[in-house]
Parts: C-alpha cells; structure tokens; sequence
C-alpha cells in the first residue's frame, strides 16, 4: 500500500494528479483523510526540486560505434539526446502530448496538411535563434529518401515540407491524423539547419550542451544558460551518462553511489534492489511487448488453423509469472496494451486452452515438429519462454523444437528472415504508428508476413480520421482482426524496470525508461 | 663483425618470421571478418533501420566491391600506417582506437608491474621452503585464484571491496584529464582481479624451472659451499632457469593485452577488448580488422621478445665457440 501511496504523491506532485483525485484515491487504499491531507503537503514539499550537482545514469546499450547524429541514434544514444536535443513535441505519459517547440499545431478537416507554429526566441547552443526554417531542415534531412534516419520510416508519408514565417506547414500524401505524435520520435531532434551541415556536432536546443561524447564509455553536458524552459528542467548542473551494458554492474554502480538511476533492471534482482534501504525500484507498466512472430505466407504457418493452434497453445500466465516474475501484464496477440491512447476496451482476452489448440491443429493437418527459433536478445528470458511454449504446446499435441541462436546477428540473420521465432516491441506512442510500423502489408517491418486487406483499409481510413471515437472503433475492428488472423502471438507485456537512488527527486513513471529519457533533465538530487 | 654474430643473425631471423607471421595472420584476419554472418549496414542502423536505409548505406560504404579488392586496399593502407575509417562513426580508426589501446596499455602495465614481481618471488619462496607448509598454502591460493572465473572474482571483489566496503568503485570508467590518483584508484579492482588470474600460471612455471635446476650437480656443490638456501636460488639456481619463467610471464603479459574482455566488461573499463566486441556486433570491418591485427602484433611481438631473451640468458647461444 504504502508503494501505492508513494506513487499517487509523486504523480500528484508532478501535477498528474488533481488534489480531489489524489485524496479520492489515497482513502480508497485506506487511509484516514487527515493523513491524506498531510500527505499531500509533504509530497509538495518534498517535489521542490534542488538545483546543482551531477546526476549520472548508468545506462545499457552503449557501444564504441555510437554517433551523435541524430538519425543514427539507438538505444543510449536517445537518452543522451533528450539531454542535449530539443524536440517540437514529447509524450506525457497518460497518451497526450507536450507541446515543446511547437507552439501550436493545427490541421486541415482531412488530417492531411498540418501546421506547427514555432516557438519564438528560443536559442540554439550555438547561440542561433530556432527558426521554422531550421525546423522545416530538420523533417527534410530525416525524410529524404536517401537518408540513413532511423525515423525515415515514419516520416516517409510526408509529401512536402515549408515554412511560413513562424509555422511549419507539412502536406502529407496520405491523411494522419496522430502525426504530431510521431514527431515526439526521439531521432527527431531539431538542429540547426537540420543537421545538413555538421550532423554529429550535437548541437540544439535541449538543457544540457554536450561536453563530453566518449562513445561506449560516457557522454556528458552542461547546463545551458539560456535554455528556454530552466524553470522546468535542467536542474543539474551536470549530467553525465555512463555506459554499462552489464547488468550486474549496473546494480553494483547504483548501489556504490556511482549514479543515480539505472534502467533495464533484470526481473530476477528486482526483489533483491528492493531490499537494498537507499535504492528503489520503478516498474512501469508501457507498450513494449515480447512477441513470437509466424510468417503468414510460408508454409506450415500460411494455415490459420495452426496459427490458432499455436496461439491457444501458449500458457500466457505462466509467462508473465516465471519469465517476467509478475513485471508485466498478459497479451492478447495484438500488439496494443492500455498504455496506448484509445485502446480498445473488451475485446475477449486468449487464454490457454490445450483442448481447443489440439482440435485447430489437426484441422490443420500438420505433422512434425515446427521449429521455433530464439536467443536472449530477442528479449530476456526468450529461450526459457520458448521452452516453456514447448511444453504448454506438448500439452495440445503439437511438437515444438526450440532452437537458440546466437545473439550477435540476431536482428540480422533470424528476425524478419525466418519463419517463426522471437521477438520484441519496445512500442510505438499511438496504434497507428505500431500498426503502421509492422502490420501493414507495406510495413517496412512487416515481421509476420501479414498482408489483410481488409486491415490495410482500416488502418489508412483510421489514420484519417480526427474523431478519436470513431478511431478507437477502427482501431478495435483492427486489434480483432490481428488477434484472429495475424502472425504474431503476444503472450505478454513486459514492464519497463529502473532502479533509482533515495537521493534522487522528482521521478514519475513515464512511457518508457528513465520517463522516457527525461529523467536526467526533470530530476534533480536531494540535499 | 657485430652483423655477423650468430646472435644478431638469430634475432633478425626472428623478427622476419614475426613479419611474416604478422602477414599471414593480416590474411586470415580478413577471411575471418568476412565470414562474420549478418550485415553490416543493416548491424549499423540496428533493428529500426528500413529497407531503402539499408541500402542507401551499403551503396555508400562500398560493400559491393570484391573481397580480394578490398583486402589488397586495405594491407595497402596499414602498410602506411592508415588504418582506415570506421565504417560507423565515419572516423579515423586511429582516433578512436588509440586512447583505448592506451588504456589497455595502461591497465595491463600495472597488471604487470603487480603480478610478475609477485609470482616470481612466491615461487621462489615456494622453492625454499619446498613441501612445506609455506609452500602448499602459495601453491593453494594461486591454483584456487586460476580455478574461478575471472567474472567471478570480479563480482567478489565489487561485492566486497566496492558495495560493503565501499574503498573502490565497482565501475573503473576512466576518462581523458582523469586526476592520476583517481585514476589509480579506478583501476584497483580490474588489477586485483587480473592478477590473481595470472599470478598462478607464472609462480608455478617459475616453481617447477627452479625445482628442475636444483636437481643439478653444482647446486649440491653450492650448498656443500655452505651458501644459504636464499643465496642458491637467488645466484645459482634462478640465473639459469631464467628462460621458461621468461616465456611465460611474456604470455600472460600478452594475455594482459588481449584477453581482458571480461574484465573489461564487469568493470566498464574503456579497453581495447569492449571497442572490439562494440565493432564486432556492429560488423564494423575496418576496426575489428585494425584491433585484431593490433592484437596480433602484440602477441607476436611479446614472444619475439621472449625468444630473444631466452637466447640471451643462454650462455651457449650468447659466447658461441
């Protein structure tokens, strides 16, 4: 309770929460409304965030080979750019959108052509004015088709980009109406003439000015001067990142004092962090999934039957309990959870049924083992999760053979090129752009082999349509059709897990990771 | 007449057969970096990358010419001390590579400088008081230090030394303008944990070549002499089994060079061993060839240096008749 307790406090302190809901709230848990009350003035108090210091992070996913250019970012490397970059939009967190540098966004009746007015006198590092022109540098650098953007992929529906004194006006080819979503990508980053000039000198408009970039070892910043919003975020003087891609030293650096905030904290030490007095552990519930993916048009999983088979074959809530150890929800074998914005309520959830997956299986009239390929980065704990589908599916007669791949050329060699193996999403801000990312039959990402028509249909007129209940009813017919007929098999949603110091203030759960890579700029360190 | 000498003879043959290895092994280097499975554009942009990106990128970084085309481009390269770009960062391989050969240098250096004095003098403790109750307790630490895993040691050490005690960091992350004693500091523990995976392989080769030459006629004469048991190992017996205790500290000092990863890892140390395994994953071929050819050359060189010393401690090969 208490754990529950704490959260309402921060969420209300982080003005997420309105003063009614939290008292609401906290005496449901049973509390006293004294109590409450006090509560509510100590969390107050306790969120004035304190200025100065070094914040560090200890963070995986650091390699030798990384680049401050934005369109090359991954995973590190896109918490170093919430630092140091600025952005026309970021996530909320509760599926709404912050406006940063866009000021205000508009858009034509059909979603089509859409306006971003700028933020005036916001500088530059450089000490440069951001401008549309910069902004409008920006969209085309990353949407060229020549481009090497990691966020080329979602920009590809952009038809034109211009500036019009202080808004920038994007035409698309085809409506969206969840584009300002999209540009909250964090290879978003608005540079200064776009990044045409010098891509990887690590210049915007963020908190922090890059001081030191050691890739693979540590990137670091400075507060920025004139940074447009210092009442907000920055509150450090420095903040400095650390690669450490071991876990186990992730959680000794924590625990030695050496940073303040780790992520990716492994299911199996969570319990063992809690007990440590002077660390915390903070699960959040986002849309980031772990999958096993079929082909639908290769032979045995081109047969829906045996699609079905599998899907009811799996044992989801055992998945959750000894692979995620209760971090994480059930799937539906559709990738959206509640964590998405006009989820679908009600659709009947898939639970293990051995009788059910024998009775599809021989309709499918398959024979022989079906080979099922995985390896520990498809996600953590993916060969055990496979075997433990072995054996649920030995259950319903259907023979799995598990084989574990190596890691290094995973995503290269047997992801998207074999018929049936592991997998994981870390998730999109909105069903449209997951949809969109993967199951769309011209997906570039199209992982199932998933081509539905029907689906395509749904998805183009979803995407173009700007009254949210309409959407969500498309979006529902959608999330069915993929439950029923796709390739994919979602046993479960994985939470993301952080560990954090007691001398760390101002943490709320958010999106993703570290409040989605904002945690270094929006927290600050106690005494 | 010094070019003449049979000494000077045998060494220049040494280093040529080095040189010669050095080619070779630049070949089976490339052949084995280009059996790697999985692609190098597509490693680069990672998971997210789309298709045309992928494309786009190989089109850039010339993945399209022939192997042997390459190959011979890149020897070309080396030869004049160009050790390419990176296909990645797009930055001079040398850039980048040095500060962290330097710290593998570094970190090896003090390895070294810790461990081989160590080794040496445990074992030949280990020798005077041979079967004692002295010797079995050395000879027990170090075999029992070489039988865990070096991640082992390294969690024990971070677990007592940096997370109860809190006298050293867990994470050795060393940096360009570090103050030295801080720097020091950082490297306790990686050295504490190196030395105890070498210190066994050294103090027992030094141990069993002593052992070997106290066997010998004039050692009997030497303690008939009355010399103390000290002074015969230290001035009769270590002199001449000087070149197997040579032999191998090379090869663990060489080991200290490129067999470090795990260290590396479980210490966060910025090494040469974590910039190879990042390059590996990332098929950057360029810099895995540029490090595997560096490893090399360290290897080789560390045992040209042996041999060469071992002919020099041997007063047959040094006074010719």
């Amino acid at each position: 309770m208490s754990q529950e307790l704490d959260y309402l406090s921060r969420r209300f302190a982080a003005g997420r929460l309105s003063r009614r809901e939290f008292l609401g709230r906290a005496t449901a848990l049973g509390v006293s409304a004294t109590f409450a009350n006090s509560l509510l003035a100590g969390a107050a108090k306790a969120q004035t965030p304190k200025r100065g210091g070094i914040l560090k992070a200890g963070i995986v996913g650091g390699a030798a080979t990384d680049t401050l250019d934005p369109a090359k970012f991954i995973e590190l490397m896109s918490y170093f750019g919430k630092c140091w970059g600025e952005f026309l939009v970021a996530l909320t967190g509760d599926g709404g959108l912050e406006n940063r540098l866009a000021e205000e966004i508009g858009s034509s009746k059909d979603a089509k052509v859409w306006t971003f007015k700028i933020r005036q006198d916001v500088e530059f590092h450089n000490g440069k004015t951001v401008t549309a022109e910069d902004v409008v540098a920006t969209l085309e650098r990353h949407s060229n088709k020549e481009s090497q953007s990691g966020a080329l992929g979602i920009l590809a529906g952009i038809g034109s980009v211009k500036a019009d004194g202080r808004d920038v006006v994007v035409t698309l080819k085809e409506p969206n109406a969840e584009l300002p979503y999209l540009m909250a990508d964090y290879h978003l980053v608005i540079q200064p003439n776009g990044g045409k000039d010098n891509p990887a000198e690590g210049i915007s408009a963020g908190p922090y000015k890059v001081t030191v970039n050691e890739p693979g070892v540590r990137h670091g910043g400075e507060r920025f001067a004139n940074f447009w919003q210092s009442d907000k975020m920055g509150f450090a003087d420095q903040v400095e990142i650390v690669a450490i891609n071991d876990t186990t030293a992730r959680v000794s650096a924590l625990q030695g004092g050496q940073v303040h905030m780790i992520n990716k904290v492994e299911t199996k030490v969570v319990d063992l962090i809690q007990r440590v007095p002077n660390l915390k552990v903070e699960a959040l519930s986002g849309p980031g999934h772990y999958c096993f993916n079929m082909f639908c048009d290769t032979a045995p999983f081109d047969n829906a039957d045996l699609r079905m088979a599998l899907k009811l074959a799996v044992d989801r809530q055992e998945m959750v309990d000894k692979i995620l150890r209760g971090y994480g929800t059930v799937g539906n074998d559709f990738p959206i959870n509640a964590a998405y914005p006009l989820f679908p309520e009600g659709i009947e959830q898939r639970a293990f049924d051995p009788d059910k997956a024998k009775f599809h299986y021989q309709k499918s009239g398959h024979s022989g083992p079906i080979l099922l390929r995985a390896s520990e980065v498809a996600f953590a704990g993916a060969v055990d999760a496979a075997q433990l589908f072995q054996q649920s599916a030995a259950k319903a007669g259907i023979a799995i053979e598990v084989k574990r791949e190596p890691g290094d050329g995973y995503w290269s060699e047997v992801w998207n090129k074999q018929p049936f193996c592991a997998a994981n999403w870390r998730g999109r801000a909105t069903q449209g752009w997951m949809y969109s990312t993967t199951y769309l039959s011209t997906a570039p990402w199209n992982d199932t082999h998933f081509f539905n028509e029907r689906f395509d249909k749904l998805l183009i007129q979803a995407l173009g349509e700007l009254d949210q209940d309409k959407r969500e009813n498309l979006y529902r017919e959608m999330a069915v059709i993929v439950r029923d007929e796709g390739g994919t098999i979602v046993p479960m949603f994985n939470q993301f897990i952080d560990a954090i110091s007691d001398q760390l203030g101002g943490y709320v759960g958010r999106v993703d990771s570290l409040m989605n890579g904002y945690a270094l700029t929006q927290c600050w360190l106690e005494a | 007449m010094l070019v003449n000498s049979p000494l000077v003879r045998l060494i220049a043959q040494r280093v040529g057969l080095g040189i010669l290895l050095l080619f070779a092994v630049s070949g089976l280097i490339f052949a084995g970096t280009q059996i790697l499975p999985g692609d190098v554009a597509q490693s680069i942009l990672g998971q997210a990358a789309t298709p045309e990106a992928v494309a786009n990128l190989r089109r850039e970084l010339g993945l399209n010419d022939p192997a042997i085309v390459r190959y011979f481009q890149w020897l070309g390269g080396v030869i004049t001390g160009d050790l390419g770009t990176a296909l990645t960062t797009r930055q001079e391989i040398t850039v980048t590579l040095m500060p962290r050969l330097w710290n593998t240098l570094f970190l090896a250096f003090w390895a070294a400088v810790v461990s081989i004095p160590l080794a040496i003098m445990l074992g030949l403790l280990a020798v005077r008081y041979r079967n004692g109750p002295i010797d079995k307790a050395i000879s027990g630490f170090a075999l029992a230090s070489i039988s865990l895993p070096e991640f082992f040691i390294g969690y024990l050490l971070i677990l007592f030394l940096a997370v109860k005690l809190q006298w050293f960091p867990s994470i050795s992350t060393v940096y360009d303008g570090i103050p030295f004693v801080e720097k020091l500091k950082a490297i306790v523990l990686p050295v504490i944990a190196l030395v105890l995976s070498v210190l066994a392989h050294m103090m027992r080769m030094t141990r069993a070549a002593i052992l070997n030459v106290m066997q010998s006629a004039y050692i009997e004469t030497a303690e008939l002499k009355g010399l103390s048991a000290l002074d015969i190992i230290r001035k009769h017996a270590f002199p001449n089994a000087i070149a197997p205790i040579i032999n191998v500290v090379m090869l663990n000092m060489a080991y200290l060079v490129v067999g470090v990863v795990v260290v590396e890892v479980i210490f966060v140390y910025p090494g040469m061993g974590q910039y190879l395994v990042d390059h590996v994953v990332k098929r950057d071929v360029p810099v895995v060839q540029a490090v595997g050819l560096i490893f090399a050359a360290v290897y080789i060189g560390l045992n040209i240096v042996a041999d060469v010393a071992a002919i020099l401690a041997n007063p047959r090969l040094r006074h010719p008749k």
